[in-house]
């Protein structure tokens, strides 16, 4: 496959291994903000490869694992409201509200499909004239331009019975917050790619000046990551504070430019909890006031709902780096992903799902 | 005016709920869809068993319910699934497959034409194992009481003698096998599920396996153990195989066998082909020994050609499966959670 | 977050007024919806999310780095102690 193969050759992925052993002379802790990359730095083991002296810690960056339970709930309790569909990605069906997850709703007799893109939704809410179409619009600012066009096609063509869940939250908000915590211990980050595609590098200047840490955008195979890994282990050593891009052949500094500008002109930007975390001031999207008439939130009243979290999870320190998966007491004990506690299990790409998956057992 | 009672409608186009009442219509379905096809000596006698002879030594005795949305995918349809999976299910054991019978649950106004269409493969694909459809059942139910059509078949076939294949019997050292591709069928029917917005050419891998086992057991009779990878792919069978016998199993990444359009589509589905079902695959545990002579009759059957060695049998992690990818770390290849679901993230 | 996957876009076409398109990735195609890749081409490759391409691959780029990498391997700048598995087990 190409610009897949090439990005997973071991020559490759091992030049560059030995060429970071070779530069990191110093302990450096590095944080991926991105769950994607969290599961394939676990998938393809790269944590057991790089040397003992840099360490990487996962972020939040898992739009699965930081929708508030409070979404969670309302969604279940629309889908369970005769009339309506509730359309999502396939990773929030396994995600547990309090008491039951969108597969359990379904069994109970909801209509929740599947879809792959939020424009698949809208075509349902077309073929379905006479339901409402709900779309659990979730994800960091790589999805939001997708999530917009569909709010924004649908204003166009006048479908008044579709209408969005938004859970929509951002990358650099959740940086300040994690660099601002007094138990920090990140000192560079690789940043995600494919939000990076959208939103280019700009907003991550200041973020870095400010810290004075390095930030180096990087894609998601093991050669990339590697090279990302390489560049903030070179910045670090030299003591460069700054934003470096490792992902070249899809991140720009200004972005994708045409995205953003449907963003903007469909979303604005609200201050938004984070499942496990808590509120982050500024870092999450609501629909503007002049597609309202397309939020779910609005359009349905469900009533107070006050969601209950396990007390024994401890994603929110997770996902926030202070702790690895495996250091929470509950891991592969009263949480696994057959019997989630957080959403960090649940999700494919959450962090304590990624440990658990590949790496439960010590001698493996 | 003149008053008449309508006459019966006689000539459906599809199916209705008399045609499981026992009536005339069921006679119709029986004579008009299913005997046409699957006729033979045993069926021909419409009595409600089939009775044959037996030879001295044991007997293996499958069953499974095959429902499958859409019914038809590029490859196959549901009809061929429910007759090689059975063939499959007893030939992993060592068995000569023989008698099937088959169960139809169907919904009222499924299309008489499609039903006839799998009815049709099934006949064709017995006629390929070389089993005979010796029984078989139909009821009709209401409208969304059940997804078009629900088939179950049962089969027995006798043991071969000389032949010990268990899940239990996998031993450190042993070699790792696989038929060929995997996870063809699984992405075949996820890229044709309707409402997906996907194309592709990747054709189901159905097909009756017991031809491939009965010449590799002609060679090699001491196989160790036999699985067919359908649901939940190579990672849940292994797991399977790994926990009955407590050993390890180690897999080289590298050397694993999964076509192109298959790696695109499980890629942009986020899936592990390795999760992905199968429905013309084998896995097979041989002495490491005999791994050469077993890839070597696999080669020369048309559903071996690209089988490989993939992995081993360790005295190490029991239970568990362990990746080596191709960058010298390991991974655990973990049991399947449940249905393979398309993310985005 | 954001799995995105690359393929060769084959066709250009319009479904509702949006600018939409079909990628091939590996054989497997899969509708995306072009709006914000608004001077893509056919035979270009870009990266699909959730139906829709993000961005046009920077080929120039991509050979450049990889020369780079390459040449990273051929200056044996690092020593090989670690090296490739063995291909067989």
């Amino acid at each position: 496959m190409k610009f897949i193969d090439e990005y997973r050759d071991p020559k490759r992925a091992l030049a560059l291994l030995e060429e970071i052993r070779r530069k990191a002379v110093h302990e450096w802790t590095i944080m991926e903000i991105c769950g994607g990359q969290t599961h394939s730095i676990m998938r393809n083991g790269i944590d057991q490869l790089l040397p003992p002296n840099v360490h990487l810690v996962h972020g939040p960056g898992c739009p699965v694992c930081v929708t508030p339970l409070e979404t969670i709930e309302r969604a279940l309790v629309i889908a369970s409201r005769p009339g309506v569909i509730l359309t999502s990605f396939g990773d929030m069906l396994r995600v547990p509200g309090s008491s039951k997850d969108l597969f359990m709703a379904r069994s109970e007799g909801a209509d929740v499909r599947i879809v792959f893109s939020p424009l698949e939704a809208l075509q349902i809410a077309r073929d379905n004239p006479d339901r409402e179409v709900v779309f659990l619009a979730v994800g960091f600012e790589t999805t939001a331009p997708a999530n917009a066009m569909a709010v924004r096609q649908a204003a166009r063509e006048g479908i008044a019975n579709f209408s969005e869940l938004v859970s929509q939250v951002m990358v650099p908000p959740a940086m300040r917050a994690i660099l601002s915590s007094p138990d920090n211990r990140v000192q560079g980050f690789l940043a995600a790619g494919h939000v990076c595609a959208i939103m280019g590098w700009e907003e991550y200047e200041p973020v870095a000046e400010e810290f004075g840490i390095p930030v180096v955008p990087a894609g998601f195979e093991p050669v990339d990551l590697l090279a990302g890994i390489l560049k903030v282990v070179e910045m670090l050593e030299s003591g460069t504070a700054g934003v470096e891009n490792a992902y070249g052949r899809i991140v720009s500094r200004e972005g994708n430019p045409e995205a953003r500008r449907v963003m903007n002109e469909v979303f604005e930007v609200a201050d938004r909890p984070w499942r496990g975390i808590g509120v982050i001031p500024q870092s999450g999207l609501v629909l503007r006031e002049h597609y309202s008439a397309f939020d779910a939130e609005k359009r349905f009243d469900v009533g107070h709902i006050s969601p209950c979290e396990s007390p024994l999870c401890r994603s929110g320190e997770v996902l926030q780096g202070h702790l690895k998966p495996s250091e929470c007491p509950a891991f592969g004990r009263e949480c696994t992903p057959m019997t989630p506690l957080g959403a960090t299990m649940v999700s494919s790409e959450g962090a304590c799902a990624a440990y658990y998956k590949y790496h439960r057992n010590t001698t493996v | 005016m003149q008053l008449s009672c309508p006459a019966p409608i006689l000539r459906h186009e599809t199916v209705q709920m008399a045609h499981g009442a026992g009536g005339r219509l069921s006679q119709e379905l029986t004579q008009r869809v299913f005997m046409p096809h699957l006729q033979n000596a045993f069926l021909d006698q419409l009595d409600d068993q089939a009775k044959f002879d037996t030879v001295p030594g044991r007997m293996a005795f499958s069953t499974d319910t095959y429902v499958v949305s859409p019914l038809f995918f590029p490859g196959g349809n549901i009809g061929e699934l429910a007759v090689n999976g059975t063939v499959n299910d007893l030939a992993v054991g060592g068995a000569v497959p023989m008698y099937l019978s088959a169960g139809f649950v169907l919904e009222e106004g499924l299309p008489l034409a499609e039903l006839e269409e799998i009815v049709r493969s099934m006949a064709e694909s017995a006629r390929k194992a070389g089993v005979m459809i010796v029984a078989g059942d139909t009821k009709v139910v209401q409208k969304g009481q059940c997804d078009k059509i629900f088939i179950n078949t049962s089969g027995v076939g006798f043991v071969r003698e000389g032949v010990d294949v268990s899940c239990r019997n996998l031993k450190p050292d042993d070699a790792v096998i696989v038929s060929g591709t995997i996870g063809d069928h699984g992405m075949a029917v996820m890229t044709t599920r309707e409402g997906l917005s996907f194309q592709s050419r990747i054709s189901s891998d159905t097909a009756a396996l017991n031809g491939m086992i009965h010449a590799v057991l002609d060679v090699v009779p001491g196989v160790h153990a036999m699985r067919d990878p359908t649901r939940g792919g190579v990672a849940a069978t292994l797991n399977e195989l790994a926990s009955s016998s407590s050993v390890g199993i180690e897999l080289q990444e590298s050397s694993i066998p999964v076509r192109e359009e298959v790696r695109g589509a499980a890629e942009l589905l986020g899936i592990d082909p390795l999760t992905v079902a199968n429905e013309g695959k084998l896995l097979l545990i041989v002495p490491e020994a005999e791994a050469g002579r077993v890839l070597e009759v696999m080669h020369a059957h048309e559903y071996g050609r690209e089988a490989a060695l993939i992995g081993k049998v360790v005295d190490d992690h029991h239970g568990m499966v362990v990746m080596r990818t191709p960058f010298g770390s390991r991974r655990i290849v973990e049991m399947p959670l449940g249905e393979q679901l398309p993310r985005i993230c | 977050m954001c799995l995105a996957i690359p393929g060769k876009l084959i066709e250009i076409n319009d479904e509702n007024g949006l600018k939409m398109g079909t990628v091939d990735i590996s054989g497997t195609l899969t509708k995306a919806c072009l709006e914000y890749v608004p001077d893509i081409a056919v035979g270009q490759y870009t990266i699909v999310h959730a139906g829709f391409a993000l961005k046009v691959i920077d080929e120039a780029e991509a050979a450049e780095s990889l020369k780079l990498w390459d040449e990273l391997i051929r200056s044996g700048a690092f020593d090989t102690g670690h090296d490739l598995p063995p291909a067989t087990i």
